[in-house]
């Protein structure tokens, strides 16, 4: 097992939050949660590429793409389901453009290292783990 | 009661208590009506944050309404303080309402009634029905005047029911919320949710399956009274006079059930099992069924 790293862009996002105090970390996750990309035609048009994280409380669906070697992240959640998109959207912006093996060294307590398991409590921030564990599982398979 | 019922639907008027209840277009002809606060509570702690009705403070369940440490509720100064924050008073009226057919709502309501607050009510088919009807919401937070809520101990005797109250009612009405695959025991989680935790899966012995979803009508309202009496009377065989202990996993969607009992069908003695699966189902030597039969004790 190689040495994990918390990646730059997963390291701003954890800083960002860190930095804001603990009040406004839900609005924090809220711009998150507005950011999140609409996946690509291709996987919106083929919806058994997804993967459904069991973990998380609302539907969500990941898609990671390995090319070269460079990992895209794609995920999609309802509208009603906010915190769901707010977690999925740091994971897609930290772990897209990343390698396989920088994705693969992401420590797996990253969701408890963001200052938000006051905010959403310790069971929510489970959904977050359970989907980057899935998201770990399908570079290691895809790679 | 510092504001009139909702006396404009036929539906609740034949309901046990009418003033439970209240309709999207009389909450929206009363917001801002002082002595009427507005609550949000959700099963997504970031839903509110995303537009609520204008005026409404949020109560999330788990970070507001149970104790950061032990399993159980806040005490009497925490609720008192909580309220307090909120600008909620004693004698105010309070209208809850939520997401999933209001589930967190009806579990706000259960908490708030531990403590005694008397005018508590639900906005039949809650927030997707606001939302629905292209109702306005904002993603602007009030900033209430906070208020001097009293500090009223909790009573645990009356709705509230502890794993030992539930060894003890045992041959009595039970009445199991959870999914049908969780009562058969062949899981231990809803369809599609994370498990929280239950080492053996099942039922309590002679627990009547209904899943908590069949008092929601098609509207995502409540369903009539005459639906509810074919449900849990004819059904599940409730009885004037039954005490009743309800329960699911974690006691939110027997919350949900427990409203519909005590307040719309009017049985006297209705307790909520909080405990629910994920106690009774890692408690060592308690009895178990599996199967699709109620069982015996």
């Amino acid at each position: 097992m190689s040495a994990t790293a918390v990646p730059d862009t997963l390291a701003e996002i954890r800083d960002a939050f860190l930095e804001t105090p603990e009040s406004d970390r839900l609005l924090l996750l809220l711009e998150f949660a507005d950011e999140l990309p609409p996946v690509s035609d291709e996987v919106a048009s083929h919806p058994e590429m997804c993967e459904r994280v069991a973990e998380c409380q609302s539907p969500v669906y990941i898609y990671v793409e390995v090319v070269d070697d460079i990992v895209t992240m794609h995920a999609t959640a309802p509208a009603e389901a906010p915190t769901t998109r707010g977690f999925a959207s740091i994971l897609a912006q930290g772990l897209t453009g990343l390698t396989s093996d920088e994705v693969l060294a992401i420590p797996d307590d990253y969701p408890q290292s963001i200052g938000l398991t006051k905010a959403v409590s310790p069971l929510r921030i489970g959904g977050m783990t359970g989907m980057l564990m899935r998201a770990k599982k399908q570079v290691s398979q895809k790679r | 009661m510092t504001i009139e019922l909702d006396s404009s639907s036929p539906k609740f008027a034949e309901y046990a208590e009418p003033g439970r209840l209240v309709t999207t277009q009389w909450l929206a002809e009363r917001l801002g009506t002082p002595g009427l606060v507005v609550v949000e509570s959700d099963e997504d702690v970031l839903l509110y944050e995303t537009g609520h009705i204008p005026g409404a403070v949020k109560i999330d369940w788990h970070t507001e309404l149970n104790d950061p440490v032990v399993r159980d509720y806040v005490d009497g100064e925490g609720f008192a303080a909580l309220l307090g924050r909120k600008g909620i008073s004693r004698d105010d009226t309070v209208v809850i309402y939520g997401d999933k057919n209001n589930w967190w709502a009806a579990y706000a309501l259960w908490v708030f009634s531990l403590f005694g607050h008397e005018d508590v009510r639900l906005l039949d088919g809650g927030r997707d029905r606001w939302i629905a009807e292209g109702r306005e919401t904002t993603r602007e937070t009030p900033a209430p005047a906070p208020t001097d809520y009293p500090v009223v101990e909790r009573d645990d005797t009356a709705i509230r029911a502890y794993k030992e109250d539930v060894l003890a009612h045992l041959g009595k009405p039970l009445i199991d919320v959870r999914s049908p695959e969780e009562y058969s025991g062949e899981r231990t989680t809803a369809p599609a949710y994370p498990d929280e935790g239950a080492l053996r899966a099942g039922h309590i012995p002679t627990a009547q399956s209904v899943p908590w979803g069949k008092a929601v009508a098609e509207d995502g309202g409540f369903k009539s009274r005459a639906e509810l009496e074919a449900i849990y009377r004819d059904g599940a065989g409730l009885k004037d006079g039954d005490e009743v202990v309800a329960y699911c996993r974690i006691g939110e969607r027997s919350s949900h059930t427990w409203f519909v009992l005590k307040h719309l069908l009017g049985f006297e003695n209705v307790r909520n099992y909080d405990g629910s699966w994920t106690e009774w189902g890692s408690a060592v030597r308690v009895p178990i069924v599996t199967g699709a039969e109620p069982g015996s004790v």
